[in-house]
Parts: structure tokens; sequence; C-alpha cells
């Protein structure tokens, strides 16, 4: 017999150490609430792909994988939209700045595509002013 | 050539290189990076390397996985080389698309397409 759908919001609050075994677990506490609220598969997939490259950013880029840095992620999942929250600890950037990988010349270069996939795969993505902080919300499509 | 601390399978066929990837999930950054160092080996093993990457069991990557192939191909075509990809699973195709890399790189349905494709 399926599990029946959670009626309230399901909600986390962690903070993460740049162990990999570490997030892989908050990740998947996170999928699995995405599944048990009845998202669909290609939902799951797009949150995994966003708080991968927003969790491997704030530990690479924002807290320049500093010795003992942490990574805070807040979630939470209902019925119609989930929300994830992720801060580091570093000095915060200009996502504007962050040249469009897709530009011809910047096709063959191996990094910069993290926040254009976010922004992809994601409803919404919005940094906080000191840049070190970025909410994701992602609304269930109308085919979920 | 597939040892058990690899994260490969690894066989020839004929002068190319087929390579599969031994993880589900290519998101780990030791992962992607011993990958990286991996492929480079048998890039660097050949005078003009024909590498065929079969991404069959492949459900999930990240940015930075896709770096370490842009990198791959970038000293593939250093040496007069050539590169297939095959078997991507739709929803990672997707992935190619949305960041274009799929008019870097040449993309196959599957295994026999790519491997008739080489030069």
């Amino acid at each position: 017999m399926p599990e029946k759908q959670p009626s309230k919001p399901l909600h986390e609050s962690v903070t993460l150490r740049n162990d990999p075994d570490e997030i892989r677990d908050a990740e998947n506490k996170l999928l699995g609430a995405v599944e048990r609220m009845g998202y669909s598969s290609a939902s799951a997939f797009a949150v995994r792909l966003a708080l991968e490259e927003a969790v491997v950013n704030g530990f690479k880029h924002g807290n320049r994988n500093r010795p003992g840095s942490t990574v805070k992620l807040d979630w939470s999942v209902d019925a119609d939209r989930i929300r994830i929250l992720v801060e580091d600890q570093g000095a915060g950037f200009e996502p504007d700045q962050v040249p469009d990988p897709r530009e011809p010349e910047n096709l063959e270069r191996p990094s910069g595509r993290g926040i254009m996939l976010m922004r992809a795969y994601m409803t919404r993505v919005e940094y906080s002013k000191s840049g070190n902080r970025v909410e994701m919300i992602y609304e269930r499509p109308s085919s979920d | 050539m597939t040892n058990q601390d690899s994260r490969l399978r690894v066989r020839k066929s004929d002068d190319v290189i087929q390579v599969e990837f031994v993880d589900r999930n290519i998101l780990d950054e030791a992962n992607i990076q011993q990958i990286g160092e991996e492929i480079t080996q048998l890039i660097d093993s050949a005078a003009q390397p024909k590498l065929l990457i079969s991404f069959s069991h492949v459900d999930h990557l990240s940015s930075a996985a896709l770096g370490t192939l842009i990198t791959i191909h970038n000293r593939i075509r250093e040496k007069g080389g050539q590169l297939r990809l095959a078997e991507i699973d739709p929803q990672i195709y997707e992935v190619f698309v949305i960041t274009k890399l799929n008019k870097l790189f040449e993309i196959h349905d599957d295994v026999e397409r790519a491997m008739k494709s080489f030069a």
C-alpha cells in the first residue's frame, strides 16, 4: 500500500560540514521528502541538481574549501512547492557578474555552469544582498 | 584494465577506447577528479586517441562533471584525437541542451552508431 502523502509541510534545517557522506545524507532526506509529497521523478531530478550545485558552490566558491567551514541548509516541502535555502560563510559575490557559459566564447570553459543550471531547473533563484545565501523555489508543475 | 578502485570500466575495440562509469551518480568532487585523472591517463596513452564515453548507467551528474568532460574534450582535440558520447539518459541529455554542450560534444544514441562515426 503506497504511503499516504503528508498533510503538513515537511521541513529540516541542518548545518553541513564539507563531508561527502554528510552532504549526501542531507540531500537524500530532502529527496525523500520530495518523493513522499508525491512529486515526479523529473521534479526530483531538478531538485537534486539545483541542490547539489548550490551546496558545492557554497563550500567551493563561498567558503573557498576552508577547513572546518560549514554550509547551512534549510528546506521545506509542501504539496505545491519546495523551498531550499543554502547559506555559506563566505564574503558573497555578484551573481550577475558570472559570465553566461552558453556564449560561444565561454562554451569550452570547464567551470561556471552551476548557477545557470540552478536557474534553469528551479522556478525562482534569489541571492541575498550579501551574496552568501541563495533561496530556491520550485513550484509543482501541472504535469506532476 | 578495470581494477577494484577504478571509477571506470574500460575496454578497447579496434583502436577505440570505450569507457563506462561505475557510478550511477557523478556528483562527488573527489570521484569526478579521479574520473578526470583516469581518462587523462587513457588519452595520454594514445598518439591520436579515439575515446567513446558511454553514460548508460548514469542517473545524475553535476556541472563539475560537465567541466571534466570539457577538459577531456580539449585535451583530445589538442592531440588530434576524437571524442564521442553515447547512451545519455533523456533527463541528462536535457542538461547538455540547457548548457548548449550538445553543440560542443558529438553525441550518439547508442554505442554502435558512435563506433561507426569514428573516422
